[in-house]
């Protein structure tokens, strides 16, 4: 058997991954350890979220398919942050854990040059350090051009409960055994990582009338830019909202020792995210906290779980029975999956080139949580960049890297392979310098483009949106030629906003804080659609602040673009602190721009750097 | 590297001489507008011209000028050095005029990074440098904290630990906006902090002034009624210290006539005619003038006579200079004393015949402006400019918070908190996603 492409996992990032490849043209095997397991949600039953859901549309925008797919799948969706401005806005859906699996695994059936093999992969197949195929545990070879590892929560996976561990995926799936194993072998490091999820409970046993009801938007949203709506607005599924009790948190503190984090299992290595910590840790660490907050998020419409978010454990069962009936509503509840936490191998994201290859092995990708991030949509952007960057690189040509001021996806791997990781990696909108450049609203301008170059993109899409830009450019002309005069001051009175000397053109006069775009629509000569007239808003509205941004990133530009040659040998640097050395050769910065957000690597080290570089020209 | 610049890279205050150094495409265009030799431009390389130093026909100072012409030259570029005759003001005065004929104020070891950039220095003298650097680590931080006191560097950590609450507050509100439990910060809570927040940073410039007065003198009176050993006093201070007396009449801003430096503070001593000419003025400093002369007074060393009762005028000036920085001192503690010391404030009493004394005026001075904290040394007119200008950009941050504060959302204003954070950083070092070969290179003091 001979594929181009060999996709190992059939998770988030495995299918952005396989669809990517195959859709570029190159036949992509996708390897998973079951097929009815494809882009399964082990966590919690939600696509998007702060940051995340902004990912989600950028994912959509390069032509890949978790908006498509979450937009058919929605329970409910809401827009976070609507109260703020437009640059923290960002779309969170509750997606059927049934429904989205499905649709996805459809997607895939349906995909040209794509096959799907239900099979565990031992080892990675090399010949001259550059990828060839790859061995299965039942001892058959695939041979590959390039290998795309996606292996999620996989590689020596255990799972864990109080004081039990078991070799085990998510609920009681096979483990990969060998594979991790064989990465170290090839010279990859490792990092036990951990993460976990709490208990389902079962609908029928809660008494939602102690509960506080979480409605959706009741207006429409889709994550994808072809703005196809799938569901009804006004029956949409609503999530609830409980809290922990002073009961809850004795029985904590009672057991705590009983928790497999806290000394139920003495041998755990893994790091857990800061971002999703357990209830344990929530309770222990901010003790003078009266409560916690608790959502009850349906998983499906096909089955009866409610998933209890922000209550993840390691406690035995009988600990969380008694957890579970000490929240509010939850009193008599049955619980039809306990929590569990989950311990496993990913590799060290700084052994990774900025298009996700390896350094160590031409040709093999990763994506992923084997890249020591948290979330599907983190997995899905890598996915989907790893199969960008495979298909290019089958085709010769440079791959595709986003910049910190083009995507969060961009922010997500060179945070990645610049900083390493400590602890499972979540995005957050903190974590971008460039947040109002980075919006929800424009991920199809900034990112189409390279959307359509790769392939991904239909003519057909493309063209609409190459027609939306120009109707933004209409529009904002429009707006700055038309003026308004002291005769128009009745109805900007009524608007009750400062009333005229001189003539003003609309496009200043959205300006004003008080000034809504629908209320200058009745002097335009054109119509446009309500996406465009949202583009005019922000460049109005947000004008000079979206030019610092521009400014900064213009200044940091300077730095992105001083390359180091790959070449470059530290140890001659006798002044480098010992620290930066080794952590410039572990990361080998390919601009200076990348070795400033070195952590440990100080302004001085990277003037004795510059200084080389230049002494080298 | 195109523009040219310029910087004072001698010690101030102390040595008879001064340098100005000029570097860059425009040295010599720029030293020819302000010097009254004509013959410089035409000049070979390495050559050393007299003449004056002029400001619209006016003369500066006495100067001899090299020109050295690229490369052979420290930084490889054309180089022009104004050595003048010391004192902080002309000194000062004609690095304002080379800056205002086009120069730019180098930065902080811009010199030398010239010099490294241009290939002047090599690799091993770099590394010898960074040697340095790195063994003195501690040094070359403190010396970029210099910039301000160390007073004000808490001042500033404080600020930005204020800041990073409001700025963390706003990014968890942000990230997880489903918490209802979390506190939320509004632009009411920032827009009460941002009163603070001002106040805190206007304290900060104001402590930088004090630095600043150490850096150009501390503008001095000594006032008191004739005979009283006002003049004996200023030989006393003279003749006993390092003194640089620069005595161009006239040319000077503020009427400054002297200059002494005690302990690398500098005073600038004003109008000092009635004092020094000790033939005929002692009766030309009238009250009137004194008072004058007392509001343009950083400082004021009012001397009485121990051995006469005070009179009428002296009562006033004492009135005058309560609200000021001032020292009482009595003379002629040697003489019977007749002068009511009662209600004084906390008078020195000296001796200028028995040398008595004196050595506490010098104390009370640097007690006064709160020197004993802040390291002369190493303080240059030029890293004042560089965190004055800083704390101007942070000024103008705060009014675009308060300008946005009530026309945008909380996330946009933060855009301005973060900068403002980030520039309080550079001040103290402590922020590393600036001019990273700049920050580096302004922990050398200028024109190594």
């Amino acid at each position: 058997m001979n594929y181009e492409v060999i996709v190992v996992g059939g998770g988030h990032a495995g299918c952005e991954a396989a669809l990517a490849t195959a859709r570029m043209g190159h036949k992509t095997l996708l390897v998973t350890g079951n097929i009815n397991n494809i882009a399964d949600m082990p966590c919690n039953p939600s696509i998007g979220g702060s940051a995340k859901g902004i990912v989600v549309r950028e994912i959509d925008a390069l032509g890949g398919e978790m908006g498509r797919c979450a937009d058919k799948s929605l329970l409910q969706i809401k827009m976070l942050n609507s109260a703020k401005g437009p640059a923290v806005r960002s779309l969170r859906a509750q997606a059927d854990k049934i429904t989205y699996p499905k649709n996805m695994l459809k997607t895939l059936r349906e995909c040209d040059n794509l096959e799907i093999l239900e099979a565990l992969v031992k080892d990675v197949k090399t010949n001259d350090n550059k990828v060839s195929g790859v061995l299965l545990e039942d001892g058959r070879e695939i041979f590959s051009k390039a290998i795309i590892l996606t292996t999620g929560t996989y590689m020596n996976a255990d799972i864990l409960v109080g004081d039990t561990r078991r070799r085990e995926g998510p609920h009681g799936e096979k483990p990969s055994n060998y594979l991790s194993d064989n990465l170290a072998k090839k010279g990859f490091k490792l990092k036990r990582l951990k993460t976990g999820t709490p208990p389902r409970i079962k609908r029928d046993s809660i008494d939602f009338s102690k509960t506080k009801l979480e409605n959706g938007d009741s207006v429409y949203h889709t994550f994808s830019f072809d703005n196809k709506v799938y569901y009804d607005v006004d029956n949409q599924v609503p999530c609830y909202l409980t809290y922990t009790t002073e009961e809850t948190h004795k029985i904590i503190l009672d057991n705590l020792n009983k928790s497999s984090m806290y000394g139920g299992i003495p041998d755990i290595k893994g790091i857990g995210p800061r971002y999703c910590p357990s209830i344990e840790d929530k309770v222990v660490r901010f003790r003078d906290k009266e409560r916690h907050q608790l959502f009850l998020e349906p998983e499906s419409l096909y089955y009866d779980d409610i998933y209890l978010q922000g209550f993840s454990t390691s406690m035995p069962h009988d600990i969380q029975e008694k957890m579970v009936h000490s929240l509010p509503g939850l009193e008599n509840a049955e619980i039809l999956r306990y929590a569990y936490a989950i311990e496993y191998d990913a590799i060290y994201p700084t052994q990774l080139k900025f298009s996700l290859e390896t350094k160590l092995i031409e040709n093999l990708f990763t994506a992923g949580q084997i890249n020591g991030t948290s979330g599907y949509e983190e997995a899905a952007c890598q996915g989907l960049m790893a199969g960008i960057n495979a298909g290019l690189k089958l085709e010769g040509k440079d791959p595709l890297i986003l910049k910190r001021d083009e995507a969060y996806i961009g922010v997500l791997i060179d945070d990645l392979i610049t900083k390493g990781i400590r602890d499972p990696y979540r995005l957050l909108t903190s974590r971008s310098e460039y947040r109002l450049l980075l919006r929800t609203d424009n991920a199809d301008l900034r990112l189409r483009d390279y959307g359509y170059k790769v392939g991904l993109v239909s003519r057909e899409k493309y063209e609409k949106f190459l027609e939306k830009k120009d109707n933004i450019e209409k529009a904002i002309s429009e707006f700055k030629e038309i003026r308004l005069t002291p005769k128009d001051n009745d109805y900007l009175e009524s608007l009750g906003t400062t009333l005229l000397k001189d003539g003003v053109s609309l496009y200043d006069l959205l300006k004003r804080p008080e000034i809504k775009v629908n209320d200058l629509l009745r002097y335009l000569n054109n119509e446009y659609d309500e996406d465009v007239l949202y583009q005019v808003m922000v460049k109005a509205k947000y004008e000079g602040y979206i030019n610092k941004e521009l400014e900064e990133a213009a200044r940091m530009k300077r730095y992105e673009d001083k390359k180091i040659p790959k070449d470059v040998d530290y140890d001659s640097m006798h002044n480098l602190a010992s620290e930066a050395k080794q952590k410039l050769k572990e990361v080998e910065p390919e601009t200076i721009g990348q070795a400033m957000r070195i952590s440990g690597v100080n302004p001085a080290d990277i003037s004795i750097l510059t200084m080389y570089l230049k002494r080298g020209k | 590297m195109d523009d040219t610049i310029a910087a004072i890279s001698t010690a101030q205050g102390v040595g008879a001489i001064s340098i100005i150094r000029v570097s860059g495409p425009k040295a010599f265009e720029i030293v020819s507008k302000i010097f009254s030799n004509k013959k410089f431009l035409e000049a070979p390389s390495h050559t050393i011209h007299y003449g004056y130093i002029v400001d619209n026909g006016k003369k500066i100072d006495e100067v001899l000028v090299s020109k050295m012409n690229g490369p052979k030259t420290f930084t490889c570029e054309d180089v022009a050095e104004i050595n003048a005759h010391g004192g902080i003001t002309t000194t000062n005065e004609i690095l304002e005029l080379v800056l205002v004929n086009g120069a730019r104020l180098a930065e902080p070891g811009e010199f030398t990074k010239r010099a490294f950039l241009n290939g002047r220095i090599d690799l091993t003298e770099a590394e010898g440098i960074m040697d340095l650097i790195n063994s003195k680590t501690d040094k070359a931080r403190e010396m970029a904290l210099n910039q301000v006191s160390g007073e004000v560097s808490n001042l500033i950590r404080d600020l930005r630990n204020d800041l990073a609450g409001i700025i963390s507050n706003i990014e968890v509100n942000i990230d997880y906006p489903e918490y209802e439990d979390t506190p939320v910060m509004t632009n009411n809570k920032v827009k009460n902090s941002l009163n603070s927040l001002e106040k805190k940073i206007n304290n900060i410039l104001e402590k930088s002034n004090e630095g600043e007065i150490i850096k150009n003198g501390i503008k001095t009176v000594i006032a008191g009624k004739p005979n009283v050993g006002k003049s004996s006093l200023l030989n006393r201070l003279l003749g006993e210290d390092r003194a640089i007396v620069t005595d161009v009449q006239g040319t000077t801003r503020d009427s400054i006539e002297a200059s002494l430096v005690i302990d690398n503070i500098v005073l600038n001593l004003i109008d000092t005619a009635g004092i020094r000419d000790t033939s005929d003025t002692v009766e030309s400093i009238g009250v009137s003038k004194s008072l004058s002369l007392i509001d343009q007074a950083d400082l004021v060393l009012f001397v009485l006579n121990y051995n006469e009762e005070m009179t009428a005028d002296e009562r006033m000036i004492l009135e005058k200079i309560r609200d000021k920085n001032h020292i009482i001192i009595v003379n002629k503690t040697d003489l019977e004393k007749k002068l009511d010391t009662s209600e004084l404030d906390n008078p020195i009493y000296i001796s200028i015949k028995d040398d008595k004394n004196i050595d506490e005026i010098k104390d009370r001075i640097k007690e006064l402006f709160n020197l004993e904290k802040i390291e002369t040394g190493d303080l240059t007119y030029l890293t004042s400019a560089r965190s004055k200008a800083i704390l101007r950009q942070v000024l103008d941050s705060v009014s675009d918070v308060r300008e946005g504060i009530d026309n945008y959302p909380i996330d946009i204003v933060e855009i301005d908190l973060k900068k403002i954070w980030n520039l309080l950083g550079d001040i103290i070092g402590e922020n590393y996603s600036e001019e990273l070969l700049d920050e580096l290179f302004s922990r050398f003091c200028v024109g190594k």
